[in-house]
């Protein structure tokens, strides 16, 4: 690991401060992609700002209804909350998905959000990766590229966002609060990761200077009836193939309200409106939910590795939603 | 800087730390504690899992300035010298350690499970033990026996005090 300088950020105005005048300035959370990619040289920052003890690691209830999950709440503490669990179980499930115990125990929300992607190539220093060495290329198409992503790639980059939580939480509409010194702004976390395009390495719509505070979560009164299910090559401690967070509400048989999103196939958490379209007011069959899966997979490009993943997709929406009608939601 | 922290109940204080290097390497190199393992060095394996404020993560991906001011628990921790623990008595007793270099994380990961179970007052399902030890990787590939061990771990411990 390359040295750097270390600052223990004692409030959020000198990290703010520190993040503003320093480019080589990387936020220390959890530390559990941070830290990786340094020991791998894929990150060098020169300064390495910890803000792992601010006081940022509150679940708080809205006036309206919803949750304002702090930055910095961890993953372990965010699924087992009582009021993640019976109001947006899909969060749960979603966060108890991903990585291992000690790893959840660690990370945190706003470092969930901002994790890099696993494609093997960006964290290959001898590889061609636009998103490490912009214009360097992309060694995943032509080469290793069973776990990447079918919606919303570029010829430039078809790395994959690496989130389970962040697909729950875009499709329960969550709002990413953030600060700077400039001020303080929301952003739909549907907005913050922005496509590939010609620039994979611009992942997010932050700037430099900006810190992400909190998360927010409306009041949903449809994610209480709310599901997560991961397919992946084991059963634990595995990134998605694919993974499909679910909400519905159906009315005698008819689908009244659906939040739809996926994982694992896209360059970023992908909402799936083209899918909820379809299903809201259609009837809460099979077949109908097939038919809504295949709108939104329209788009999708397949490669020799994962093509797999587009019917993959298509039966993982059918299933979630399946068992939501017949099981309802968990947690 | 001068790290000062808890660790196993005594207080430590170790001068000359840099802030980045990992609190693994400040309780194996600095401080005499050589029990968590370094493997991976990716939060892949969970060979250095300790406690940090009472619950299990990688020691390998916390930096030294984090752990000021905290509370660390080790596998030398576990029991009182001389003695086993017994989730250490488990594991001997299961036959879960072939060359050894994981058991100390999977001692801790197991204690950790072990005494949330019991705090729920019930013993953990198997499916429950596999998860909850999924981030402990034994490459001797002894996780049958392992498995025996927590089996054995949370039946001793259901009947001691919270």
């Amino acid at each position: 690991m390359r040295p750097f300088t270390y600052l223990s950020a004692p409030d959020v105005t000198t990290a703010l401060r520190a993040i503003a005048t320093e480019p080589g300035a990387r936020l220390l959370a959890g530390g559990t992609n941070l830290v990786d990619l340094m020991r791998q040289d894929v990150e060098r920052p020169t300064t390495v700002v910890d803000i792992s003890t601010l006081p940022l690691d509150e679940v708080q209830e809205l006036p309206a209804g919803g949750l304002r999950i702090g930055a910095l709440v961890r993953n372990s503490r965010l699924a087992a909350h009582p009021a993640v669990r019976s109001r947006y179980p899909v969060l749960s499930q979603a966060v108890l998905s991903g990585a291992s115990g000690q790893l959840r125990n660690m990370a945190t929300v706003g470092g969930n959000l901002l994790q890099r992607t696993r494609c093997p190539y960006f964290a290959d220093g001898t590889a061609a990766c636009n998103k490490r060495d912009p214009g360097s290329g992309c060694a995943a198409i032509g080469g290793f590229h069973r776990g990447s992503a079918v919606l919303g790639t570029s010829e430039h980059c078809i790395a994959t966002h690496p989130s389970d939580m962040a697909v729950a939480l875009v499709a329960l509409d969550a709002v990413v609060e953030v600060q700077s010194l400039r001020g303080t702004r929301r952003i739909p976390l549907a907005e913050l990761h922005v496509l590939p395009g010609d620039t994979p390495d611009v992942e997010t719509a932050l700037d430099p200077d900006e810190l992400v505070t909190a998360v927010e979560l409306p009041a949903l009164p449809v994610a209480a009836s709310s599901r997560y299910r991961k397919v992946r090559d084991r059963a634990s401690f595995a990134f998605a193939l694919v993974s499909v967070a679910a909400a519905m509400e159906v009315a005698d048989g008819t689908v009244t309200a659906a939040r739809l999103a996926l994982g694992g196939v896209a360059a970023r958490p992908w909402r799936a409106h083209l899918a909820e379209r379809a299903l809201v007011g259609a009837p809460a069959t099979e077949e109908d939910f097939r038919r809504a899966a295949t709108a939104e997979l329209a788009t999708a490009v397949g490669r020799p590795q994962n093509a797999f993943k587009i019917e993959l997709a298509r039966r993982t929406v059918v299933a979630t939603l399946h068992q939501l009608t017949t099981e309802g939601g968990a947690a | 800087m001068r790290l000062t922290c808890t660790v196993n109940g005594d207080r430590h204080e170790v001068d000359d730390v840099w802030e980045g290097e990992s609190l693994l390497y400040v309780l194996r190199e600095r401080m005499g504690l050589p029990g968590s393992k370094n493997a991976c060095e990716q939060g892949e394996c969970g060979s250095c899992t300790v406690y940090l404020d009472g619950v299990p993560v990688c020691a390998c991906l916390v930096a030294a300035g984090q752990a000021q001011g905290r509370e660390v628990g080790t596998v030398e921790g576990l029991a009182g010298p001389g003695e086993l623990h017994p989730v250490q008595e488990a594991f001997l007793e299961a036959g879960a350690v072939q060359c050894g270099f994981c058991t100390p994380g999977l001692l801790v990961a197991t204690d950790d499970l072990v005494r949330r179970s019991r705090a729920e007052g019930r013993r953990p399902a198997d499916a429950e033990i596999r998860e909850a030890l999924a981030g402990n990787l034994c490459r001797c590939t002894g996780y049958e026996k392992i498995l025996d061990a927590v089996r054995l771990a949370a039946d001793r411990m259901a009947g001691e005090a919270r």
